[in-house]
């Protein structure tokens, strides 16, 4: 064989071989490092306390972070297209709450769920209206939903919480039941993080997402309809979200006008710990569910080590800061 | 001019990390001297004009000022000292007023708590002037970029130096414009300033500067005075080899039959009436002043910006073109001027770069094929000659010239008809250029449709078969071959009349 006709095959090898350490060097490295800190923590919190390594706390960690998990997912596809959403906290309530009403309405509880995602999409649907058609930018329009659903969450309920007690077992289970003792929360948890990982690493609609936080104009100059590209994420964002309040719902047979405040914080944070750039064009849902482990980690054992809850939200706080400077450090240095 | 020089500098090195910007070099600036510095993208002219002006710091090696050695911790020492450097790159605020960015410096070390703004404003009008009347009082985002250009420079005519750095200048002027800058350098040279001077363009150099100095890959190679040598071997020296022939051949026989045509085509605010015809084989140009509309016209013809009359047909059938994936349908595709804003995804991989365009060649049932992807990125770098350590690279890793080559590489993948190049060539090393007229008309000669618009007039000219000069929204005319020289494009796109040329440039 001559040196000529090696030439093609090689250089598809090398480049294959360059594609798989740089394309997801970056990334790997930050989730490969999020997984040794977690492990670390665990390891730690063995030695500190009998029983972090219970199965029993495990779950209990896992049920936590499992439900705002499916938020971050859509949070996380957000950041990539370059947006970012406030608002996600009040509309996990207002799934909740109008999804609730309609059950107390005489509704079947499945089909006020599906409404209840459905009003929640709908939200997200005009605020990417706000974002594509008018102009506006992602922080201010979310920040505007997030007063007005909140608003709307407050007026359906008069302030009061609703009180499902009434729901039946069937649907009550998806929040309480388990699989083997396995919960069906995490399972579901699971199931909807696989499923966006892959989407995200390999699907051709979320590749165009990645072309649009990266350069929107180069998108553009590529033929991509980066407005369609960003309405659609961020419905996709509310309705995850939605989803994520129907769960609720049934884990807790309530839904309460005040919930999920401040959730938006834990779940930006938990992106971008994870790898998302606020930029846009970059992320990984695999990096934020670490970030979200990660934070949920810290609180079981700032909680098992009996730190006082003041000083919980401030040691949160000064994670984030820390994983944020970390990665700026690393990419200055790269460059 | 026997005096000491004033700047000097002596074994300066610069590494970053393992890679050596700058090996031992060195460089000396004489009292009232306009001095090019050339050579390609990468050669360290940017690195060693980043050491002068305070931004990076040397690893080795003197700097002298004035016979004294100096040391340049940052760019405010650099102002004191009077070293002024215009970036090839626009730095300024963009929402601030021309007279504010003009005085930033001064505004910034002004003690006193408010802003004296009727004295600014005047002050900065004077400067402007004897540059461009461009009112002080607009906002910066407002101009044209060749404006823009202008209030960078002046800019550096305020700080009160000896000595004056210009990093491609006229990189975004027009012909016109460059023409001002050059009697502002000469008369700047007039009062005693000394100035170095960054281009790529050969007739710049030779017309303005009194010596040149010249690096290739971080090593200083020579300096002579412009009397002694032509810009062959300036661009020798540059390149290291021999280029044979700057432009490739042009086209000997008649153009074939038309791939594209365009009739009547408007829009809204910037051109109408547009009238384009495109044989296979020709490679045409469009020329004319920034502003004129060119950029705006092969947008308009690729669905990028909207149409309000007019009709296009490629290959004799006429085409609906709404948006652009129409027009990447209907194999009509288009290259950015502006590469990093538009152009490329800087860090993304080279690969996913080029799949961009269509997505649908590298998908199956939904999903990508990696393997697909990969392929066709290996064959087109390949075919392109692209310099890189693999098709996984974020293109920022990069050169300018081979992020143009994976631009062009994503154009070629959907195996289009016709290809408009905005500006194919703006800032890319003579090596890569080169490569890029080759590859243009080896395209043109397997029947793809090449049109280039370009500001650079030699490009137009020695690449282009036929050239079309746009003035002001219209076609002002069209020269072929024979017609072909800067005269007779700078008249049409100035609109300046004479008798013994329009015979020459028959008006379309």
């Amino acid at each position: 064989m001559s040196p000529r006709e090696q030439t093609p095959m090689q250089a598809e090898l090398n480049a294959g071989g360059a594609r798989r350490i740089d394309f997801t060097r970056l990334a790997s490295m930050r989730e490969a490092g999020l997984i040794v800190i977690i492990l670390a923590l665990c390891v730690a919190m063995s030695f500190a306390s009998p029983h972090f390594l219970t199965w029993g706390n495990l779950r209990a960690m896992m049920m936590s972070f499992s439900i705002e998990g499916i938020v971050v997912v859509g949070m996380t596809i957000l950041l990539i297209v370059g947006g970012i959403d406030l608002s996600v906290g009040s509309v996990v309530c207002f799934s909740m709450v109008i999804s609730g009403a309609l059950f107390l309405a005489g509704l079947d509880p499945w089909t006020a769920s599906l409404v209840g995602i459905a009003a929640s999409a709908l939200i997200g649907a005009i605020m990417g209206f706000f974002v594509t058609v008018v102009g506006l930018n992602h922080f201010i329009t979310s920040l505007a939903a997030m007063v007005i659903v909140r608003g709307l969450c407050l007026i359906i309920t008069k302030g009061t919480p609703l009180s499902l007690f009434s729901l039946p077992p069937s649907f009550k289970a998806i929040g309480q039941g388990s699989f083997h003792n396995i919960p069906y929360v995490i399972l579901i948890f699971l199931v909807v993080v696989a499923v966006f990982d892959f989407l995200l690493r390999r699907a051709t609609a979320f590749r165009k997402v990645f072309y649009t936080g990266s350069n929107q104009k180069a998108a553009q100059f590529s033929g991509i309809k980066t407005n369609q590209v960003k309405f659609w994420v961020t419905v996709l964002c509310s309705a995850l979200a939605g989803f994520a309040g129907v769960i609720y719902m049934a884990r807790f047979g309530a839904a309460t006008p005040t919930f999920g405040a401040g959730m938006e914080l834990n779940i930006i944070a938990a992106a971008v710990i994870g790898g998302a750039s606020l930029n846009g064009g970059s992320g990984t849902i695999f990096g934020a569910i670490l970030g979200m482990a990660l934070l949920s980690v810290v609180t079981s054992s700032l909680i098992l080590l009996d730190v006082s809850v003041y000083w919980q939200e401030m040691i949160k706080g000064c994670i984030l800061l820390a994983a944020v400077s970390i990665d700026h450090f690393l990419h200055r240095k790269k460059s | 001019m026997t005096q000491a020089p004033i700047l000097e500098i002596r074994g300066v090195s610069k590494a970053f990390g393992p890679v050596k910007a700058l090996s031992d070099v060195r460089f000396e600036l004489r009292r009232g001297e306009i001095h090019a510095l050339c050579g390609e993208n990468g050669a360290g002219k940017s690195t060693l004009m980043n050491i002068l002006a305070g931004v990076l710091q040397p690893s080795d090696g003197e700097i002298h000022l004035d016979g004294k050695r100096v040391t340049i911790p940052s760019p405010a020492a650099a102002q004191r000292l009077g070293i002024g450097l215009v970036h090839q790159e626009i730095a300024l605020c963009p929402d601030a007023t021309v007279a504010e960015n003009i005085y930033m410096a001064a505004i910034n070390a002004r003690r006193a708590p408010l802003m004296n703004f009727q004295k600014l404003y005047v002050e900065a009008q004077k400067v402007m002037d004897r540059l461009a009347p461009i009112p002080v009082r607009t906002r910066v985002a407002d101009l044209s970029i060749s404006n823009q250009q202008l209030v960078e420079i002046a800019k550096a005519l305020t700080l009160d130096c000896k000595v004056l750095m210009l990093d491609e200048p006229t990189a975004a002027l027009t012909e016109s414009e460059a023409q001002r800058l050059f009697s502002i350098v000469r008369g700047l040279q007039q009062r005693g300033i000394s100035v170095v001077y960054i281009s790529h363009r050969m007739a710049e150099i030779f017309s303005l500067c009194d010596r040149v100095t010249v690096f290739r890959d971080g090593q200083y190679v020579a300096t002579d005075r412009i009397a002694d040598v032509s810009p062959d071997d300036v661009v020798r020296k540059m390149v290291g080899r021999e280029i044979t022939q700057l432009y490739p051949d042009k086209l000997a026989e008649a153009p074939g039959r038309v791939l594209l045509s365009v009739k009547g085509l408007s829009d809204s605010d910037c051109f109408s009436n547009v009238d384009l015809v495109l044989r296979a084989g020709e490679i045409l140009g469009i020329g004319g002043l920034i502003g004129a509309g060119r950029s705006e016209i092969a947008q308009t013809i690729c669905g990028l910006r909207p149409a309000t009359a007019g009709r296009v047909e490629i290959d004799g059938k006429p085409q609906r073109i709404r948006n652009y994936s129409d027009a990447v349908k209907a194999g009509l595709v288009y290259l950015s001027e502006d590469r990093k804003g538009s152009g490329v995804f800087l860090d993304m991989p080279i690969s996913v770069n080029i799949s961009a365009l269509d997505l649908s060649k590298v998908t199956s049932l939904g999903m990508l094929n990696r393997r697909a992807e990969d392929r066709q990125a290996s064959e087109l770098t390949k075919r392109l000659g692209v310099r890189m350590s693999g098709i996984g690279a974020a293109v920022s890793t990069l050169s300018g010239g081979n992020q143009q080559k994976v631009a062009i590489a994503k154009q070629l993948s959907v195996d289009p008809r016709v290809i408009l190049m905005d500006e194919p060539t703006r800032g890319i090393d003579v090596g890569a250029k080169v490569e890029i007229h080759r590859l243009l008309r080896q395209l043109a000669a397997k029947g793809v449709g090449v049109v280039v618009i370009s500001s650079e007039l030699p490009e137009l000219i020695g690449l282009c078969d036929r050239v079309m000069v746009v003035r002001e929204g219209r076609i002002a005319g069209e020269l072929d071959a024979e017609a072909l020289g800067e005269e007779a494009i700078m008249r049409l796109a100035s609109g300046v009349k004479n008798p013994s040329t329009q015979q020459a440039a028959h008006v379309a």
